[in-house]
């Protein structure tokens, strides 16, 4: 059966961007995205929020204008709203879109779906109006609503990017407590070469520490012991720094302490993965180019390991470039010529990051939580349970289904699958790559029966002509 | 809920009428259905299977699944549905109790 010559799975800036350049050396592309419109969640929605707020998101996410209008091709066929649950080999990927479950083929698959944040299980943290940072910002791109009243807690220069989005929105957050301590900042110093030469990062992160003063938003550095309070709902963050407490009446917490590559599609095909002590997260086994060690399996963007969006959208190029290549749609000079210029500018795109890992680690009360703390959300799992099946002998995280159905819900442990590994791997003495992930298996999303029942046999486009 | 509702809606779009538990909303036509519960003053969306405890949504992009709410029999993301006319939404597995 004959499909399209490569499936894109995401519409942010690394799916776009492979998408249009796979479609300008003559590809066939499927761009499959759960969103209505292209943009992923940094530019989420941009074609038709640009207008509407540009001014208070900024230059940063209108640019992604750019991306989403290269997808205007004739060889990309953009299916929205298409929730992908199966991978199959050959490849057929089984996706759902308006309550109907459809597939399409491909000779090849690019993974482009992104990072999620990283898991911060505190005290209260499952409490509505807790949100992440990135679920925030999502609110402000997509919808325009913006928490009147907001604690940002946790650490990395998202929260700086929230927050100043917030002081341009007219809101700005009650406070931001941060866990990065001045001793992460004095260690990140060894990086600081690296950071010079990305120094247009510093210098945005700078500004919005400038905006966020001037509108009068207290920082409170080096916080430990943060807890959320709250009965039916998030009433105020507690913490401590320098030996007091504080606490701060708020209605809403977004929680960040960096993002991590989502690895479920890419578990889910068998691509190998391992940890990278740099970044505390596991990322998969790729090339330079992007090409993972299953055969027509490539992997682009953030997925890859946390590189921001420019970096994203130059890896989804130099994939495309070698599938091409691949195809012979390209000879190997012409597809060289066309990456070095890449590379340089993605090594740039890179340079400040290891200064950002190391100023803004995470936040070790949420990597090792307290016992009573709940760590899976979907099936209420508390960290101490964790701890007491590592007593019993549990080695690794397919265990601890069995004892106690942690990383069984319907998130499938995208939001305790870290965490669930760190509290084993402490433990039990071993490392992180020794202890593994939860083993992810299809449908990736839950699928409903009547969506399956609905079904079509053919793989189709997107207008439901069989190809 | 509450009358004053924790969130700012920064735009001005048409309304059409929706409810959440049998209470009626007018919610912008079109919008993300999370967000729009969220700005509603809607606070807890469903409650767990496992302690009964509240949920509202976390992620807002599709990922966490705490944000499942009920339309027509079916248990769905509401940060994953666009609102439009008439849309009855309720709590999952809640749809006749009065909790709302």
């Amino acid at each position: 059966m004959h499909g399209r010559d490569l499936a894109v799975i995401g519409a942010g800036p690394a799916g776009m961007a492979a998408a249009a350049k796979a479609a300008e050396l003559g590809l066939s592309v499927a761009l499959l995205d759960e969103q209505p419109n292209a943009g992923g969640q940094i530019y989420r929605d941009v074609d038709r929020v640009a207008a509407l707020r540009g001014d208070i998101l900024g230059k940063d996410y209108t640019d992604g204008a750019a991306l989403t209008a290269g997808l205007r091709h004739d060889r990309i066929n953009h299916i929205r709203s298409a929730v992908v649950w199966s991978i199959e080999d050959g490849f057929r990927l089984f996706y759902t879109k308006n309550g109907r479950g459809a597939q399409v083929a491909a000779g090849r698959v690019l993974l482009a779906t992104g990072a999620l944040e990283r898991p911060m299980p505190l005290p209260g943290w499952t409490l509505p109006g807790v949100m992440t940072a990135g679920a925030g910002q999502i609110l402000l791109k997509q919808s325009g609503v913006v928490a009147r009243n907001a604690v940002l807690a946790g650490s990395g220069p998202l929260l700086y990017l929230i927050a100043a989005q917030m002081v341009c929105a007219g809101k700005p957050p009650a406070a931001l407590v941060e866990t990065q301590t001045t001793g992460d900042m004095i260690g990140a110093m060894r990086h600081l070469n690296g950071a010079l030469r990305g120094w247009t990062y510093l210098v945005k992160g700078l500004k919005m520490l400038a905006m966020i003063s001037r509108a009068g938003v207290p920082r409170y550095t080096g916080a430990t012991g943060l807890a959320i309070d709250g009965g039916e709902r998030a009433e105020a963050v507690r913490f401590t720094r320098r030996g007091r407490t504080h606490r701060i009446v708020c209605d809403t917490v977004f929680l960040h302490h960096g993002v991590v590559p989502n690895t479920q599609a890419a578990r889910s095909l068998g691509v190998a993965h391992a940890w990278d002590a740099a970044q505390s997260c596991f990322v998969p086994s790729v090339d330079d180019w992007g090409q993972s060690d299953v055969p027509g399996i490539w992997i682009a963007g953030d997925g890859t390991g946390i590189g921001g969006a420019k970096a994203a959208e130059i890896a989804g190029r130099l994939a495309a470039l070698k599938i091409a290549e691949q195809m012979g749609r390209l000879t190997a000079s012409a597809r060289d010529a066309q990456a070095a210029p890449l590379r340089a500018s993605r090594s740039r795109e890179r340079a400040a990051r290891p200064f950002l890992d190391a100023a803004y680690p995470p936040y070790d009360g949420a990597i090792a939580p307290a016992d009573d703390t709940v760590v899976c959300r979907c099936e209420e799992v508390t960290a101490g349970e964790i701890r007491s099946y590592a007593k019993l002998g549990c080695l690794g995280p397919n265990q601890t289904k069995a004892f106690g159905r942690a990383g069984m819900g319907p998130c499938q442990g995208r939001y305790c699958g870290l965490t669930v590994t760190a509290l084993l791997a402490e433990a039990n003495g071993r490392t992180p790559d020794e202890t593994g992930h939860y083993r992810i298996r299809p449908p990736l999303k839950p699928v409903a029966l009547g969506e399956l029942a609905a079904m079509d046999n053919q793989t189709q486009d997107a207008v439901g002509r069989p190809i | 809920m509450k009358s004053v509702s924790p969130y700012l809606e920064l735009d001005d779009n048409q309304r059409v009428q929706v409810s959440f538990c049998g209470l009626p909303l007018n919610l912008p036509d079109g919008a993300n259905l999370a967000a729009a519960l969220l700005a509603a003053g809607v606070e807890v969306f469903r409650h767990t299977p496992v302690s009964g405890a509240p949920r509202a949504p976390f992620c807002m992009m599709g990922a966490c699944f705490d944000c499942l709410v009920e339309i027509d029999g079916v248990v769905r993301q509401a940060c994953m549905v666009e609102v439009s006319e008439g849309l009855k939404v309720s709590r999952p597995h809640e749809a006749d109790d009065a909790r709302a």
